[in-house]
C-alpha cells in the first residue's frame, strides 16, 4: 500500500480538507476592495486544489481496489487500513478497558461512496465561484464539512464514524445560515435539530453496543459470538435489539430522509446556497442510507428481518409521497423549482431505501449504485436550477420558458440530468431503479408495483418542469442583462465555469448508462456478502 | 493527659495533611493586610490571590493519591476530595485573572482588595465542603462558603440588581440552609452523633426509627440541592446569576457547585448507604427508603426545566444560569446510577464543564466590556465585529450542547455510559431529548453573531491581546480534551475512592 509522509490514502484523503482550512484561516482575507478580491480568489483556488488532490487519490485507490475481497463483516479483507490506538484506558470500574481506535478503511459499500463524495466536493467547489460574502469562513466550513463526510464514509470504529457523523453539523449549520436565502435561520436550525435528535439515539445505541462487545470497533458489533450475555442487547429478536435497531433507524431515516422524517429537507435545499444543495443532494442524504447497510444492518441482522416489510413501506411511501410532493410544486402558489427537485430527492432515495429492504443482491447493488447515481444526478439539477437562480434571481417555475432557444448549451446539459432523473435507458438512474425493481418484486411483489408509480409521476413532473422552463415563450423580464455593469445578458449562455461543472457529471452518468459494469463490479462482492451475512448470522443465532 | 496526648498528637498529625487550607488562610490574611499597606498598587489583593492559589495548588498536588481522616473525624483528605478541590482552586485562580479584565468591577475606582480576599475566603470554604464528614463541619463549611457568596454577589452594590441579587442570595440561603440545619438536628438526636459514619452505623444496627432518619435526610438535601441549585431549590439562581458581577457568576457556577456535589455525594454515600457491597463499587440504599429515585426525579427536573425555561432568555447571564441548573442535571444523572463508574462521570464532566462554562463567562465578559450589554440580541453582527471571540464562544456553545470533538461531548459520553451501564435507559433517553432543546438556545447565541447582521454598528471591537489569552487557552482545551481525553479520564478514575 503507498503511503505518503507515513500516512495511508484514507488519512489523506480524509485531512487533506482540514489541512486546507488551517491555511484558509492563516491566510488574511484583506481590508480593501482589491485585497479582499485577491484573497477571495486565493481561497477559492486553495480549496479547488484541495478538493483536485483528494479527487485524484480518490481515483487513485479506486484503481488499486481489490474488487474480490468483501470486507463488510470481514475485518481482513478490507482494504486501504490503517489503524492507531486513539484513546486507550484500561480497568476503569465498571467499565473494563476503554479502547477507541482510529480505524478506516474501506470496501464495495464505501468505495463509491469515497469516490462520490470526492467528485461532489470538486464540483461543488466550482459552483462556488460566485461566493462572495465572507469568503474565508464559507471555504473554511466548506473544507471542514468535506472533511466530515468524508471521515463518515471510511471509518471502521463506531466511536470514529459518530465524531465524523457529527463533525459535519456545525459547518453545514453555518453554511445554510450564514449564506443562504431570506428563511435561512429558519431552514438552519431545523436541519441541526432533525440531525441532531437522530444521532443522539445513534450516541445511546452505540454505548449499548459498547458494553455488549467491550470496544468500539465495528466488526465485533456485527459478531454476535462476541455479546456480553448479561448485556441488554445479547440475545436475538429480543425487545431491546428491536429498540436499538429503531433509535438507529430513525437516526439514518432523518438523514436520508424518509417520510415522516423528511420535512427538513425542502426548507434546507431551498434556502442553501447552490454548492450547499449539491453537497447536500450528493452526499449527505447518502450518508443515512450508507449508515444503515454499514452498521443497522450487519448489526441488527434479527431486526432487519423483522422490520423488513415495514422498512420497505416507509421505503414505497417515500417515492410515492416525495413524487406528490414534486408534483404539487405546479398547484402551490410559488413554483418553487428547488422544492421541486428537493421533493424529488425524497422520492429518489426512496428507491435506496427500498432496494436495501429487499434482501437480494440485486436491490442491493441497485441501492448502492442508486446512492452514487443520485448523487451525480442531483448535484446536476442544483446546479442546474442555480445557474437560472444566479441569472434572474428567482426559482419560480412561472417566471420562465423558452430558454432553449436562447441557451443551447444549458438545455442540452439539463437533458441529460432531466431525463437520468426518469430513468431513461442509456444514462445511469436508469439502469440502478431497474436494478432495485428486480430485487424488491423478488421479495415484495406488491410494493414494487406501488412503487413503479412513483417512476411515472417522476417522469410527469419533470417533463412539466422542463415544458415550463426551457420551451414556449420567453417572458419579457429575461430580455434585460443581469449584470448591468459589466452588461451580461440573463440570456447568456453557461460560463466556463459552469460547464466545467456540469459537463463531467453529464459525462459520468452517460457512461454510467451506458456501461455500468466498472461501478457495479466495485461494490457486487460486497453487496452479496452483505445479504449472505446478514440471512446467515438470522437463522444460526438460534431461530 | 492520655486523652489529651492522643489529641496533640492527632491534631499536630493532622496539620501535614491540612497544608493546602493553611495556605488559603495565609493568602486570605494577606491579601487583606498587603492591600492596606500597598495602597496604590491596585490588584495587590489579586496578585496576592494567584501567588497563594499556586503555593496552594502544589500542596494539594503534594496530597494527590493520600487519604487520612484528620482532627478526629471532623475532615478527611482522600482522592475524592483533593479531585473536586483542584476543580474549586482552578476555577479560583481563573476567576482572579478574569476579574483583572473586568471593567464594570473596576468603575468608579472601587475598592477591590476585599473582592480578592473573600473569593479567597470562599476558596477555603469550598475545600472544606470537599472533605467534611461530619455535620458540624458540613454547616460551617456551607456556611462560610455562602457568606462570601453573599458579598460577592453584591460586590458591585450601587448597580441595583447587584444588591437585589445579593438579598435575594442571603434570604433563599438563610431559608434553605435553616432547613438543612434542622435536619441535622434531628439526625443526630436520631442517632446520638455527629460523625457521618458512625451515624451510618446507628442506622446500620437497627435501633433507629427509619421515619426520621429519612425526612432529615430529605431536608438535608434541600441544603445541598440549593447549592448545585437542582430544581426545586434553584429560584435563586437566575436572579443571582443575573445580577451578580458577571466573574463571580461563574465562580459560582463552577466552583460552588463543584463543592456541593462533592458534599452531597460524600454524605449519602457515608451516611445512608450500605458502605461495604462489591468494595463500595456500587451502593445500597439503606432499607426503607430508595435515594435513586429522589436523586433521578431532581436530575429531570433540573434538567428539563432548565433547559426549557432557557429557551426564552434574553439575557446571556440569565441564560448561561438556566443552562447551569440544566447541567446539574446531567450531573445528578450520573449520581443517580449510585456506582463508582457513575461518580467517576460526574468527575469527568466537572472538568469540562469547567473549562466550557468558564470559557462561555469569560468571552461573555470581555463582550461585555465592549458592548455594555448582556442581551443576546445586541450579539447581532459579533460575527464580524469580534471574530476571534465570536469563534470561541461558537466553540463553547457547541461544547454545552455536547456535539463531538469539543469537551462537552466526552462528558456526556461519560454521563450516558454510566447511565446505560446502571440500565436505566429512560433517564437516558430524557438526557438526549434534553440535548436537542439546549442545542436550540446555544445556537441562539452563535446564530446571532454569524447569521444576524447587525444594522446600528458595524465597527470592529479592540480587545487587548493580554485579556484573550486565557479565553484562547480554554478554547483550546475544549477542543483537545474533545479529541484526547485520556489525562482526564485517568486523573477521575484515579480519584473516585473515597476514604471511608
Amino acid at each position: 500500500m503507498f503511503q505518503f509522509l507515513g500516512l495511508g490514502p484514507l488519512t489523506w484523503i480524509t485531512f487533506l480538507p482540514i489541512l486546507g482550512m488551517i491555511i484558509v484561516l492563516c491566510i488574511p482575507s484583506g481590508n480593501d476592495d482589491l485585497g479582499k478580491e485577491k484573497s477571495q480568489n486565493l481561497f477559492r483556488w486553495i480549496t479547488l486544489g484541495i478538493t483536485f488532490v483528494q479527487l485524484v487519490i480518490a481515483v487513485i485507490i479506486m484503481f488499486n481496489f481489490n474488487i474480490h475481497l468483501v470486507g463488510v463483516n470481514d475485518e481482513s479483507s478490507m482494504q486501504f487500513v490503517e489503524k492507531a490506538q486513539w484513546i486507550y484506558l484500561s480497568g476503569l470500574p465498571l467499565i473494563g478497558d476503554v479502547r477507541i481506535e482510529y480505524f478506516v478503511g474501506i470496501d464495495g459499500l464505501s468505495a463509491p461512496m469515497v469516490l462520490l463524495t470526492a467528485i461532489i466536493t470538486f464540483i461543488a467547489t466550482l459552483s462556488s465561484w460566485n461566493i462572495k460574502k465572507s469568503a474565508k469562513g464559507y471555504f473554511a466550513m466548506y473544507l471542514l464539512l468535506d472533511t466530515g463526510m468524508m471521515g463518515v464514509f471510511v471509518a471502521l470504529d463506531f466511536f470514529l464514524f459518530y465524531v465524523f457523523w457529527e463533525l459535519m453539523l456545525l459547518p453545514m449549520y453555518f453554511l445554510i445560515g450564514v449564506w443562504g436565502g431570506p428563511n435561512k435561520e429558519y431552514a438552519a436550525i431545523k436541519f441541526f435539530l432533525y440531525t441532531l435528535f437522530g444521532s443522539l439515539f445513534m450516541l445511546l445505541v452505540m454505548i449499548a453496543l459498547f458494553f455488549a462487545v467491550g470496544s468500539f470497533n465495528m466488526f465485533d458489533m456485527m459478531n454476535l459470538a462476541k455479546y456480553n450475555p448479561n448485556s441488554i442487547l445479547a440475545g436475538i429478536s429480543t425487545t431491546w435489539r428491536y429498540i436499538a435497531f429503531g433509535a438507529l433507524f430513525i437516526a439514518f431515516a432523518i438523514k436520508v430522509p424518509t417520510i415522516p422524517f423528511h420535512t427538513w429537507l425542502p426548507d434546507a435545499h431551498v434556502e442553501a446556497p447552490t454548492p450547499i444543495s449539491v453537497i447536500l443532494a450528493g452526499v449527505l442524504l447518502k450518508m443515512g442510507t450508507y449508515g444503515m447497510i454499514r452498521i443497522a444492518w450487519p448489526m441488527f441482522p434479527d431486526a432487519v428481518y423483522h422490520f423488513q416489510t415495514w422498512i420497505a413501506i416507509i421505503g414505497v411511501v417515500s417515492i410515492v409521497y416525495g413524487a406528490l410532493c414534486a408534483l404539487g410544486q405546479f398547484r402551490v402558489g410559488k413554483r418553487d423549482f428547488k422544492k421541486l427537485i428537493a421533493y424529488s430527492s425524497v422520492s429518489h432515495m426512496g428507491y435506496v431505501v427500498l432496494g436495501i429492504s429487499s434482501m437480494t443482491s440485486e436491490g442491493m447493488v441497485g441501492a448502492i449504485f442508486q446512492m452514487f447515481n443520485h448523487g451525480t444526478i442531483t448535484a446536476m439539477l442544483f446546479i442546474i436550477v442555480g445557474v437560472i437562480y444566479e441569472r434572474a434571481h428567482t426559482r419560480s417555475l412561472d417566471d420562465f420558458g423558452g430558454l432553449a432557444t436562447k441557451m443551447p448549451v444549458y438545455t442540452g446539459l439539463m437533458m441529460v440530468a432531466f431525463f437520468a432523473a426518469i430513468g431513461l435507458p442509456t444514462l445511469s438512474g436508469f439502469i440502478s431503479e431497474v436494478l432495485v425493481f428486480l430485487g424488491a418484486f423478488q421479495t415484495f411483489p406488491v410494493i414494487a408495483i406501488i412503487a413503479a408509480s412513483g417512476i411515472i409521476l417522476g417522469a410527469s413532473y419533470m417533463l412539466w418542469a422542463l415544458q415550463k422552463v426551457f420551451f414556449g415563450k420567453l417572458p419579457e423580464k429575461w430580455q434585460g442583462p443581469w449584470d448591468p455593469t459589466h452588461l451580461k445578458y440573463k440570456t447568456d449562455d453557461l460560463n466556463f465555469v459552469e460547464i466545467a461543472s456540469l459537463a463531467p457529471l453529464a459525462a459520468i452518468i452517460i457512461f454510467l448508462g451506458l456501461n455500468p459494469n466498472p461501478m457495479i463490479n466495485l461494490m457486487t462482492a460486497s453487496a452479496n456478502h452483505l445479504i449472505e451475512f446478514v440471512k446467515l448470522s438470522y437463522p444460526l443465532a438460534g431461530m | 493527659m492520655n486523652n489529651y496526648q492522643v489529641f496533640i498528637d492527632n491534631f499536630v498529625g493532622s496539620l501535614g495533611f491540612f497544608k493546602p487550607e493553611i495556605a488559603i488562610i495565609a493568602t486570605f490574611i494577606s491579601a487583606i493586610l498587603l492591600d492596606l499597606m500597598f495602597k496604590n498598587i491596585k490588584n495587590i489583593a489579586g496578585y496576592v490571590s494567584i501567588v497563594g492559589f499556586i503555593i496552594t495548588g502544589v500542596f494539594l498536588a503534594q496530597l494527590s493519591g493520600q487519604s487520612a481522616s484528620l482532627f478526629n473525624g471532623l475532615i478527611v483528605v482522600d482522592p475524592f476530595s483533593t479531585f473536586f478541590k483542584f476543580i474549586v482552586l482552578i476555577t479560583s485562580l481563573l476567576t482572579v485573572i478574569m476579574s483583572f479584565s473586568y471593567k464594570e468591577l473596576y468603575e468608579d475606582n472601587r475598592k477591590v482588595g476585599e473582592y480578592y480576599s473573600i473569593i479567597a475566603g470562599m476558596t477555603f470554604g469550598m475545600f472544606l465542603l470537599c472533605s467534611a464528614t461530619n455535620l458540624i463541619s458540613i454547616y460551617l463549611a456551607i456556611e462560610t462558603m455562602s457568606l462570601s457568596s453573599y458579598v460577592l454577589a453584591g460586590y458591585t452594590k450601587e448597580i441595583k440588581n447587584a444588591s437585589e441579587a445579593s438579598l435575594k442570595y442571603v434570604i433563599y440561603g438563610a431559608f434553605s440552609s435553616g432547613i438543612m440545619i434542622y435536619g441535622m438536628s434531628i439526625l443526630f438526636g436520631a442517632t446520638g452523633s455527629m460523625d457521618v459514619n458512625t451515624i451510618n452505623k446507628a442506622i446500620l444496627s437497627g435501633n433507629v426509627n427509619l421515619i426520621p432518619i429519612i425526612i432529615s435526610g430529605l431536608m438535608i438535601l434541600v441544603g445541598f440541592g440549593y447549592k448545585i441549585s437542582a430544581v426545586p431549590f434553584h429560584y435563586w439562581t437566575p436572579d443571582v446569576y443575573e445580577g451578580s458581577p458577571i466573574t463571580i457568576t461563574a465562580f459560582l457556577s463552577v466552583a460552588s457547585k463543584a463543592a456541593g456535589f462533592a458534599v452531597f455525594i460524600r454524605f449519602f454515600k457515608d451516611a445512608y448507604m450500605y458502605s461495604s457491597i462489591d468494595g463500595g463499587n456500587i451502593w445500597q440504599s439503606l432499607p426503607g427508603f430508595d435515594w435513586k429515585i429522589v436523586v433521578a426525579i431532581l436530575s429531570v427536573a433540573s434538567m428539563t426545566l432548565g433547559n426549557f425555561v432557557a429557551l426564552w432568555q434574553d439575557n446571556i447571564k440569565r441564560m448561561l444560569a438556566y443552562s447551569s441548573i440544566a447541567h446539574a442535571g446531567y450531573l445528578l444523572m450520573g449520581v443517580t446510577v449510585m456506582t463508582n463508574a457513575g461518580i467517576g462521570s460526574v468527575m469527568i464532566y466537572f472538568v469540562m464543564y469547567l473549562i466550557m462554562n468558564l470559557g462561555a463567562f469569560y468571552v461573555a465578559q470581555l463582550i461585555e466590556n465592549e458592548i455594555h450589554s448582556d442581551n443576546i440580541n445586541d450579539y447581532n453582527g459579533l460575527g464580524s465585529r469580534a471574530p476571534g471571540l465570536s469563534v470561541l464562544m461558537a466553540i463553547f456553545m457547541i461544547s454545552l450542547i455536547g456535539i463531538p470533538a469539543t469537551a462537552g461531548f466526552i462528558g456526556k459520553l461519560y454521563i450516558f455510559t454510566a447511565v446505560i451501564e446502571a440500565g436505566a435507559i429512560w433517564l437516558a433517553v430524557v438526557g438526549i431529548l434534553n440535548s436537542v432543546v439546549s442545542a436550540f438556545f446555544y445556537l441562539k447565541v452563535v446564530r446571532n453573531m454569524f447569521i444576524r447582521e447587525n444594522e446600528t454598528n458595524k465597527s470592529k471591537l479592540q480587545f487587548h491581546p493580554a485579556t484573550q489569552v486565557i479565553a484562547y487557552a480554554l478554547g483550546a482545551l475544549t477542543i483537545i480534551f474533545g479529541l484526547y481525553f485520556t489525562p482526564v479520564l485517568a486523573w477521575a478514575q484515579n480519584s473516585i475512592q473515597m476514604f471511608f
